[in-house]
């Protein structure tokens, strides 16, 4: 790893930049995810599907499934923080 | 020769050789002891039996077939893999600890007997908390304590269940026993304890994130799994075991999301990840089982490639929460790409191993009509996506830079990740060999259309919601903080009572000793007509319940001398 180049007078040495500082990066980023996330519903027509289940087979049903499970996860565990959340020298060992 | 040399105990005598060696010599015998110990496994017949005597039992320290092949495989590998991630560690402790546990992991599952198993299952608990002690400092060392508490007290119901099952059905064969009587419960829940069931899973959260650095590389491949198996062998088709699971994956998820200490969240995830193979145990078909043993298999590598990942940012920059990390993927790329990969198989994305081993748990559990135990599963799934998936690579190597600059990780580390990635690679792209491994003949694919396209639906609008939650800032961020779990009952609620009960108890002492005395006396009276001669606790007990009472009296002795020390 070469990121400490020598001090020369008058000059700070520049943290490395990294792809994601740009803001510009990661909108592409999301932006190519959403177009991911529309192919893979779209896919859902072009093939016959053969879940377990018979809620599988409505097309995009684990895409809704996907996504309210990981929203309804998250907004539960930040409401249970509430509750469970102390210091980090709570058990004092 | 080779018949007679138990699997395991190539690693644990080989062991003993460690502390004696100069470093050189040292690191490449450490490095031959799992190669050798896997090479000789796979000399042994299918169906060998090892027998011994033993004060006139018959002891069948070895039994190898399929089922405890597989796991003695994946054992070695992962021992051989845990060693080039310690290679550079200068502390022999850390290093006999770590194969005399592997060895003695192996061995269990070779077991024959209960009480051979009871032997290994000790072995592995008294070897494996100096990899916690080893940390040396006072938070491990009671962790430490905590954990081989918990670890010991599995055994010794394991113990005292062989011992009422003997009674009752006069073996101590280790085969298939399901929930016929008090022996097989009490069994079940000395595995129970080991496999981190809901409520008894707390020495995991508690002892992984304490032990070292390289330490954890090697707790996370062994003891659950080792109870996985066990399950497998005596409780497969124990329909209790389904629902045990189903809220096995459900229930850490939650704290997964919350904690800040990632190698915690590992350790949630971990027990979320045992959940699945719970279920596979629990519907018990050939489907089920065969997924169990190839989840466990395929989990011991991405899982512990996960720790090793975490285990590097930690060696490097000295904390592993969350709060004050972010932005190492530009010192740290090649660890940041190897953390992915784990991430992405535990995950279950397609070309992974976690999509070819997990679905086959799925497929049985709809197989099985299960619904809701399947959804469950989903609902699972999804959340595996957050904690493993995204939020350690995620708050570790991008998020907000925290303007640390590590080193990348030492050589072998990198090294030991990188053969860890190629193999959860391998088997995703590959799954043939590891199917051939497998207990039961495999008819199973898992790369058709449907599951493709559903299980990418799955994992990447769970991803689109974690992009569009951090957009809006609906995410919680990482905070420095403990979050309760069960084991504030015995590390808070207890302690307190403790010390209440001493306190009243000495005040009545001090302030009204006759009341006392009278009490004391009123206690031995009771205690005379119950437990005298004459009493109902007088009379000569059977053996079954002098093991049980013994047993809990042994337990109960060593969580008063914690709590009074």
């Amino acid at each position: 790893m070469s990121d400490s180049p020598e001090h020369t007078p008058g000059h700070t040495p520049k943290p490395p930049h990294g792809v994601f500082d740009e803001r510009k990066n990661i909108d592409r980023i999301f932006y190519a995810l959403v177009g991911v996330c529309a192919a893979v519903v779209l896919a859902d027509f072009a093939y016959e599907k053969h879940g377990h289940f018979d809620f599988e087979n409505i097309p995009g049903a684990h895409a809704i499934f996907g996504f309210v499970a990981y929203v309804g996860l998250v907004l539960t565990a930040t409401q249970l923080r509430k509750l469970l959340k102390r210091d980090e020298d709570y058990y004092d060992d | 020769m080779i018949n007679q040399i138990p699997p395991g105990m190539i690693l644990m005598l080989g062991a003993l050789l460690v502390p004696f060696l100069p470093r050189r010599p040292a690191q490449i015998w450490m490095l031959l002891l799992p190669v050798l110990g896997l090479s000789h496994l796979w000399m042994l017949p299918d169906n060998l039996l090892m027998a011994t005597e033993l004060g006139g039992y018959e002891l069948d320290i070895v039994r190898v077939d399929r089922l405890s092949r597989i796991w003695g495989t994946i054992f070695h590998i992962a021992a051989f893999l845990s060693v080039v991630y310690a290679l550079h560690v200068d502390d022999w402790v850390q290093h006999l600890s770590g194969l005399v546990y592997a060895g003695s992991a192996i061995g269990a599952a070779f077991a024959g007997d209960l009480i051979t198993l009871f032997f290994y299952w000790e072995i592995t608990a008294i070897s494996s908390v100096f990899l916690i002690w080893a940390s040396r400092n006072e938070a491990a060392y009671k962790v430490g304590l905590r954990y081989l508490i918990i670890q010991v007290a599995s055994g010794v119901l394991l113990l005292a269940g062989t011992l009422l099952y003997y009674r009752d059905t006069g073996s101590i064969t280790f085969e298939h026993m399901g929930l016929t009587g008090p022996g097989p419960i009490i069994i079940l829940l000395a595995f129970g304890i080991k496999a981190a069931f809901p409520l008894l899973h707390n020495w995991l959260q508690d002892a992984y994130p304490n032990a070292t650095v390289t330490g954890t590389v090697f707790l996370s491949a062994f003891t659950t799994k080792l109870a996985i198996y066990a399950l497998a062998r005596g409780f497969a088709g124990t329909e209790i075991l389904i629902y045990i699971g189903a809220a096995m994956t459900v229930f850490p998820i939650f704290f997964a999301v919350i904690e800040n200490d990632l190698r915690r969240v590992l350790a949630y995830s971990l027990n979320n990840q045992l959940g699945f193979m719970v279920v596979g145990i629990g519907i018990g078909t050939e489907l089920s089982v065969n997924g169990t043993a190839a989840h466990a298999f395929a989990h011991i590598l991405y899982k512990a490639l996960l720790f090793m990942a975490m285990g590097a940012v930690l060696h490097r920059v000295g904390t592993i929460k969350a709060s004050e990390l972010g932005g190492l993927y530009k010192t740290m790329p090649w660890t940041a790409g190897f953390c992915i990969v784990g991430s992405m198989s535990i995950s279950a994305f397609p070309l992974l191993s976690g999509f070819v081993t997990k679905s086959m748990i799925m497929t049985a559990a709809a197989e099985g009509h299960y619904t809701w135990t399947f959804i469950a599963l989903l609902f699972a799934s999804a959340g595996v996506m957050d904690h493993s998936g995204i939020k350690i690579p995620f708050f570790s190597f991008f998020a907000h830079d925290s303007g640390k600059r590590p080193k990348e990780a030492p050589l072998n580390m990198l090294i030991a990740m990188g053969v860890t990635a190629a193999l959860c690679i391998l088997i995703g792209v590959f799954p043939g060999p590891l199917y051939a491994l497998l207990p039961y003949e495999v008819d199973y694919n898992a790369y058709d259309a449907t599951h493709i396209v559903t299980q990418l639906q799955l994992l990447l609008f769970a991803a689109l919601a974690f992009g569009v939650m951090m957009r809006t800032g609906i995410y919680p961020p990482e905070v420095r903080s403990v979050n309760l779990d069960f084991d504030w009952t015995y590390r808070k609620a207890l302690p307190w009572l403790v010390v209440q009960v001493r306190r009243i108890g000495g005040h009545i002492w001090g302030e009204q000793k006759e009341l006392a005395l009278w009490t004391v006396r009123g206690a031995l009276g009771i205690a005379e007509r119950e437990y005298g001669p004459r009493g109902p606790f007088g009379e000569p007990w059977l053996t079954g319940r002098t093991a049980i009472w013994t047993a809990l009296t042994l337990v109960a002795f060593l969580l008063l001398n914690f709590y009074m020390s």
